[in-house]
């Protein structure tokens, strides 16, 4: 007995003793961190005429928080007085709270056009990526191409195996995402024309579906390109178009979205400085492919809130 | 002789069924340390997180989560402590007390997401604070106060009644045998009632998805003025937990080792409950032997 | 040591006045640690109802179909907001978890106070207070990892079904079960069960003509907190249960419940639309499911015959 209360009380020192370290040695680990893992980050000794300071309050799509966080993380090296807090919650929440002011930039996977009860003409919207997204299926399924007709005929439940197209002989099980959900919503947009989709697995997060794809015999769901990264799923070209980052740039390919920040009303100082970061070549050439995105300066053609597609000159 | 052989056959499976239940929890136990003791290591336990790069650690949420447990605690265990004084000294048997009991009854069996969406409306929207440390602690606050009135109300009642008696009979007034009494007396069930829901509250994650956020801003260990943006103390600013943490990584975690640090943050999750649950024993055992010595 | 005891009781016998304000004070403090109480819950209460209802007074939805009705569609063009099946489903794993967990938890708190005492609270009181311990997340992740492949491959279907969020339910309400049903039967006054020993009475009859009937009451509280339990809970039934808004055909056929369907779409959903609203709505069930419970069990007391 007595042992074992010797023992759990050293334990228990140990840990306390682990806590107050880990807090100790924390600021100087991550500047450490964010300067050698990050070894391509672009020329950070710029010279800055006035040095700017202020704080910015972020919040929104969960799906575009690590990419804003890892850029405000950047940002808020190269200027040591300003603070930005990158809050995540879903779409919904970071344009509600945009509209009502309680935050500086609301991020959207979205348009705010496409959501109900957003003033969306008094935002102003900030198209900072590109994600583009295909139909992915489990290896097993024997398929790289489907052709646009067929994509809608299995999300709609019209064909239930896959032998239909080719395939091997098992049954489709489709993986979706949440009625209310941007990716599902840009997928049904573009890549099914819209067409109801029968019901299915439903998972909101992008690991799972790809951890449930690549499990399950026949799955099929859609995810971002940045999670293409090993063999565990299989994207589909659609009517025989390879989904990469090229097609979807000169507008080949139809499946992709905005990654859209807005503000309420002009943006003013400290968020528009921060805004044109987003737009500069640190940002677009460096964290964005790194995540998977898109650079959106580098689109040959872009979209409005209603889907329709239009050449960049 | 067939009663016999039905009483060897219940006997068996009791036996059985306890054994079921040491089973699942060993095999649970033996998962989650196997997959992830491994990943557990200094640099895992002292090195920020991060959304994109592997070999990121779990520094701050693991600071999150004992500051949240703390600032939780202050709120809760006096609330919960003078609601157990109430039920167990104050409170007569009648509708009002019923009706308080089923309050307590009911705040705590809610689910603990009504109780997040209730700190969203409130916490987070009415106020207008957004997500922050405060506004989680508070919302699971909520749920641990009719614990700790709980725990209370049993600890003070276990008092001896001749203490209480003897002090009353001496003309001392109930808020004094209270104080000078009954607290001392019912301060080790207490302590071991907090340390046993510190562990609830450590693992909690659907109350704090909405309430105190999923992420945390970039922490500066050396400014220890709570209202810093950047200070780890500051109760205003939103803090990822490490039970969120968990679910945040397996969900949209796009680092190439996403398992890898889940079963890490879990192993190091589920060894804190673990020291918290042996601390409590531990103190448990200390009072009973102190209170048997003495007596 | 005599001057200090003498020194305390006087302080503690200190004029009339200054003992009346004292337990005034003490009073007043403990009294408003009950307000506090009674004033949170009214305001759960109030805010939830008036969150939830509004999908019913402000965008029109009809209360009776929004229960009974099997169709949810809020994106469609003509949205439809039939919650039944989530209802249904929530109330499915609840009852199923409950008949898993109950027996268990309920022999497991026999064993330890009947057979092994000794055992019981050696061994098998700590695994249970670790069981509590363990958070909802690694629960659903295990079950994610584990249990969803096996009964895909053993069982049949996806794996995603009625029958593993059932399984993670009944091993997370254990614990509940398991630890009220042991503080009833161990609350037993000692007679009850010498008296039968003493008229012959084997250990098993004992239990089964005394011992269960005399705590009956106290077992099905047991039970219901850990319903209560299951159906609250969220994060670990969402990543095992499949979230098909359609009704599940067998219980290894995929399913959703109400809280699922909350966490999923509240972040995208922008505030006072309608498909927030519903969400709310749906919150508002789960409170009143809450609410029943807690009346099942303030009536399953008041029959405590000891």
């Amino acid at each position: 007995m007595k042992k074992i209360k010797k023992l759990s009380l050293a334990i228990l020192v140990s840990i306390f003793a682990l806590v107050l370290a880990a807090c100790g040695s924390g600021a100087e680990d991550t500047n450490n961190n964010s300067s050698s893992s990050n070894g391509n980050e672009g020329n950070q000794g710029e010279e800055k005429t006035e040095e700017l300071s202020g704080s910015i309050v972020i919040s929104g799509s969960s799906a575009m928080q690590p990419l804003v966080a890892a850029a405000a993380e950047q940002f808020m090296a190269e200027n040591p007085k300003v603070d930005i807090q990158v809050n995540a919650g879903g779409s919904g929440t970071g344009l509600s709270q945009v509209a009502e002011g309680s935050v500086d930039i609301g991020n959207s996977d979205v348009f705010a056009e496409e959501k109900e009860g957003i003033p969306a003409d008094k935002l102003v919207d900030f198209k900072v990526a590109v994600v583009g997204m295909t139909a992915a299926v489990n290896p097993n399924v024997g398929i790289k191409d489907i052709s646009k007709a067929d994509l809608i005929k299995v999300f709609t439940g019209e064909i239930k195996n896959w032998k239909e197209l080719g395939g091997a002989d098992q049954e489709i099980v489709l993986v979706n995402r949440p009625d209310s959900s941007g990716t599902r919503a840009t997928f049904v947009k573009y890549g099914l024309d819209g067409a109801e989709t029968a019901e299915g697995i439903t998972e909101d997060s992008s690991n799972t579906v790809k951890k449930i794809i690549s499990e399950t015999e026949g799955a099929i769901g859609y995810l971002a390109f940045s999670y293409f990264t090993d063999d565990a799923v299989t994207p589909l070209s659609i009517d025989g178009v390879e989904a990469t980052d090229e097609n979807v740039q000169t507008g080949k390919f139809p499946i992709w979205a905005y990654q859209h920040s807005y503000t309420n009303g002009e943006p003013e100082g400290l968020v528009k400085t921060f805004l044109d970061y987003l737009f500069s070549d640190d940002v677009q050439k460096t964290i964005l492919p790194d995540q998977g995105y898109l650079p959106v300066t580098d689109m040959k053609v872009e979209r409005d809130a209603t889907g329709a597609l239009s050449d960049i000159k | 002789m067939n009663r016999k052989i039905a009483d060897r056959i219940a006997t068996i499976t009791f036996v059985g069924l306890s054994m079921i239940i040491v089973a699942i929890l060993l095999y649970l136990f033996a998962y989650i340390i196997m997959n992830g003791f491994s990943k557990i290591s200094w640099d895992f336990l002292t090195s920020p997180s991060s959304n994109i790069l592997a070999g990121s650690g779990i520094r701050d949420q693991l600071f999150n989560s004992f500051y949240i447990l703390i600032l939780t605690l202050i709120i809760s265990v006096p609330l919960g402590v003078l609601g157990g004084i109430y039920m167990a000294q104050y409170a007569k048997p009648g509708k009002l007390t019923n009706f308080i009991r089923s309050c307590i009854e009911m705040l705590s069996s809610l689910p603990s997401i009504v109780i997040g969406m209730f700190g969203l409306l409130v916490f987070v929207n009415t106020t207008g604070w957004g997500y922050t440390i405060f506004g989680g602690a508070l919302t699971i606050a909520i749920f641990n106060i009719p614990v700790m009135v709980r725990t209370c109300e049993d600890a003070i009642r276990s008092v001896p009644r001749e203490l209480k008696e003897a002090s009353l009979a001496l003309g001392i007034t109930q808020w004094h045998t209270v104080k000078t009494v009954l607290l001392p007396s019912a301060f080790p069930g207490i302590l071991t009632g907090v340390i046993l829901s510190a562990g609830r509250i450590f693992g909690e994650a659907a109350a704090l998805l909405y309430t105190a956020g999923l992420s945390t801003p970039r922490l500066d260990y050396t400014n220890w003025n709570p209202f810093a943006d950047n200070s780890p103390l500051n109760i205003f600013r939103p803090a990822e937990t490490l039970a969120v943490h968990i679910w945040s990584i397996n969900t949209q975690g796009l680092i190439p080792d996403v398992t890898e640090k889940a079963a890490g943050a879990s192993a190091v999750l589920v060894i804190s409950v673990l020291i918290f649950n042996l601390l409590a024993r531990w103190i448990g055992s200390m009072y009973y032997k102190k209170m048997t010595a003495t007596k | 040591m005599r001057n200090t005891t003498e020194l305390s009781s006087h302080r503690l016998l200190k004029s009339n006045k200054n003992r009346k304000d004292s337990e005034l004070k003490g009073n007043i403090i403990v009294k408003s640690s009950a307000i506090i109480i009674i004033t949170l819950t009214i305001a759960l209460t109030v805010f939830l109802s008036i969150k939830g209802l509004q999908s019913f007074i402000k965008n029109g939805i009809n209360p009776w179909d929004f229960i009974t009705g099997t169709n949810w569609n809020p994106t469609s063009e003509t949205p439809s907001f039939g919650s039944f099946n989530f209802i249904f489903g929530s109330f499915a794993v609840t009852m199923l978890s409950a008949l898993i967990a109950a027996p268990l938890g309920i022999g497991g708190a026999i064993f330890m106070t009947q057979i092994a005492p000794k055992w019981g609270n050696k061994l098998l009181r700590p695994v249970i207070e670790l069981l509590v311990g363990i958070p909802s997340v690694v629960y659903g992740f295990i079950g994610l990892s584990v249990l969803v492949p096996f009964i895909r491959n053993h069982v049949g279907g996806l794996g995603f079904s009625l029958l593993s969020g059932t399984i993670v339910l009944a091993i997370m309400i254990l614990p509940t079960v398991t630890s009220i049903s042991t503080d009833a039967l161990n609350a037993l006054p000692k007679n009850l069960r010498e008296g039968a020993y003493a008229l012959g009475a084997t250990r098993w009859q004992t239990i089964k003509k005394v011992l269960i009937p005399a705590a009956l009451p106290s077992l099905l509280t047991a039970i219901v907190l850990g319903m209560a339990r299951a159906f609250g809970e969220a994060l670990a039934v969402q990543m095992v249960i499949g979230n098909v808004s359609d009704f599940p055909n067998s219980i290894t056929d995929t399913a959703a419940t109400l809280t699922t369907i909350i966490t999923l779409n509240i972040g995208h959903t922008t505030y006072g639309s309608i498909e927030n609203n519903t969400l709310w709505s749906l919150g508002l069930i789960l409170l009143v499911m809450s609410f029943i419970f807690i009346l099942i069990i303030r009536f399953l007391s008041s029959r405590r015959k000891i």
